[in-house]
């Protein structure tokens, strides 16, 4: 293994997090504080409380999903995308590393960013409304797991895209309303029947609902179905990198 | 001594059904200097892009210094330095921090002396600390050898090294050139710039539409294929050659003050001797004479035109 090839991608990564911390950190801890305000106080004011959890505390986990998911696949996508689209690649591509180093640096300095994110907005969230957290361990475990299989799926687009608008559709057109439909600022059993059916194709109400249960210890669907949806998840994109790497696709060809 | 790098029947077919190389052979000696020639789209930047793992080969293997680059990757890809035609680097990242991430990139712990001695080698430790953005096109040229030289390779791919580059730096790059040599580091430079062959190489092979059509000696080959010029500087011009002249090449100056005659100078006859005489007895009368050997360029057009 070329452990120090994963630690220079690895660091490189980081650096570059740090370098455009505006853009990685403060921006998305503004954006979490605005729908604080906005969502928190317009909607709070007539939704007091959902499942005996007042309306702000309630919609913590989703956020942090929220960006949690959005800053996974950009962090990954663009972290790929951007050698591909300079053409700095070559040397990734002629050094002696491995598929699964390059998965291992990249999908890890994505997940890092978006963990250390995560937290952030949990920290703030605290300024706003009283936390609890009553499984901390599966909490972690839910972070952990959502950034790294969506920093998994966001190397894909990267890889995917040909274009800096291919970038961005994926993220746009799918992930944005799938997390806003996935419960992020409602419980889905407020929903009317065929909705609350319809909304379980949704695989991103599993990674809320897993993440708030950890939070409040109520969750829309079982804990169990949750994590195995998101461990589905994960497998999928495995598979999908592996074969992405097998074929050389949009890579070596 | 076994070759250092053995391409051996490697074909390339891109997706589109472009056919980038068809059954190359080619192998490179320990510590030589190969100019590989060929013109725009001739296959010369695939076969390195094969041979560094950047592009998947359609089929033929490729060994580097006995190291299979699929079978082997990490021994094979671990020897080799490359300088790509284009200035492809992380705009925003400081000199210092992208050659030394190349250097951890393959494999190599962290050296700072000697990333340092790179540096200066290449007059860039003064602009260790500047953003790759804020460097000039000489400056960024430099810095991608760095790049490549981080890891301390014993071969080196310069593909179109000096494109784009000022006359110092063109005689910067070829004094680093014989200095890697010197150290033993073998290398293969493309260029478009035939005269960088010329004074440099110790083989060329030239490739065209994806065939390597030859491989030789530089002076072999300049021997062998290179033509000779005759000039005569006259002394009252002509306005024309005379009739009696039509066997021979000859070629008049626009101001009719010089004549040039081309030959092979491997020709049995190579027809200088006949020539004079036939000046002198025709009554033109000349007052210095020069003769020159064609430059490879001359050599290299005429092969690739060669080609059907």
């Amino acid at each position: 293994m070329n452990l120090r090839a994963v630690w220079a991608i690895y660091r490189m990564e980081m650096a570059r997090a740090f370098r455009t911390v505006l853009q990685s950190i403060v921006s998305p801890v503004i954006s979490t504080s605005l729908y604080f305000v906005v969502f928190g106080s317009a909607i709070g004011s007539r939704i007091t409380e959902i499942d005996g959890i007042s309306y702000g505390a309630f919609i913590v986990p989703g956020l942090i999903m929220l960006s949690l998911l959005t800053q996974s696949i950009s962090n990954a996508s663009f972290a790929i995308y951007f050698p591909k689209f300079v053409g700095s690649i070559y040397e990734l591509l002629s050094a002696p590393v491995s598929y699964l180093e390059i998965v291992i640096a990249y999908v890890g300095g994505a997940a890092t960013k978006s963990i250390i994110l995560g937290l952030i907005i949990l920290a703030t969230a605290s300024l706003f409304v009283p936390l609890s957290i009553q499984h901390p361990f599966w909490m972690v475990v839910f972070l952990v797991l959502t950034a790294v299989t969506f920093s998994l799926f966001g190397f894909i687009i990267g890889i995917w895209a040909k274009s800096f608008e291919q970038l961005q559709l994926v993220p746009l057109l799918i992930i944005t309303p799938l997390t806003f439909l996935g419960g992020s600022f409602y419980s889905i059993n407020m929903l009317p029947g065929i909705w609350r059916t319809v909304t379980l194709f949704n695989p991103v109400v599993y990674l809320i609902s897993g993440f708030r249960w950890s939070f409040y210890g109520k969750s829309d669907v079982s804990v169990g179905v949750s994590l195995g949806m998101t461990v589905v998840f994960l497998l999928v994109c495995i598979t999908i990198v592996a074969w992405i790497f097998r074929t050389g696709y949009r890579l070596r060809n | 001594m076994p070759s250092i790098l053995s391409i051996s029947g490697v074909s390339k077919t891109y997706a589109t059904g472009f056919t980038a190389l068809k059954e190359v052979n080619l192998d490179i000696e320990r510590g030589e200097i190969f100019a590989l020639l060929g013109p725009n789209g001739a296959g010369k930047t695939t076969l390195i892009s094969i041979v560094c793992g950047i592009v998947n080969r359609s089929s033929g293997t490729v060994t580097v210094d006995g190291h299979d680059i699929n079978k082997d990757y990490r021994a094979a890809r671990g020897l080799i330095g490359l300088v790509p035609q284009e200035l492809t680097i992380d705009a925003f990242e400081t000199v210092w921090a992208t050659v030394n991430y190349s250097r951890g990139l393959f494999g190599k712990p962290a050296n700072h002396a000697f990333v340092e001695k790179v540096l200066r080698d290449l007059s860039l430790w003064d602009k260790k600390d500047a953003k790759a953005i804020t460097l000039s096109g000489g400056m960024k040229r430099r810095l991608m050898i760095a790049k490549a030289l981080s890891h301390e390779p014993r071969i080196l791919f310069l593909d179109e090294p000096t494109a784009g580059v000022d006359v110092e730096l063109r005689q910067d790059m070829w004094a680093m050139v014989r200095r890697l040599r010197e150290d033993g580091v073998t290398i293969i430079l493309t260029t478009h710039y035939i005269e960088e062959a010329e004074a440099m190489a110790d083989r060329v092979g030239v490739i065209n539409r994806g065939e390597i059509i030859l491989v030789e000696n530089k002076a072999e080959l300049m021997r062998k294929l290179g033509r000779k010029r005759l000039v005569l500087e006259l002394r009252s011009p002509l306005t024309a050659i005379p009739e009696a002249f039509s066997r021979y090449a000859l070629e008049l100056s626009p101001d009719g003050g010089q004549l040039t005659y081309t030959y092979d100078n491997q020709a049995e006859r190579p027809g200088v001797a006949s020539l004079i005489r036939d000046l002198e007895a025709g009554g033109i009368q000349f007052r210095d004479i020069d003769t020159q050997n064609s430059s490879l360029e001359e050599i290299f057009v005429n092969l690739v035109r060669r080609e059907p």
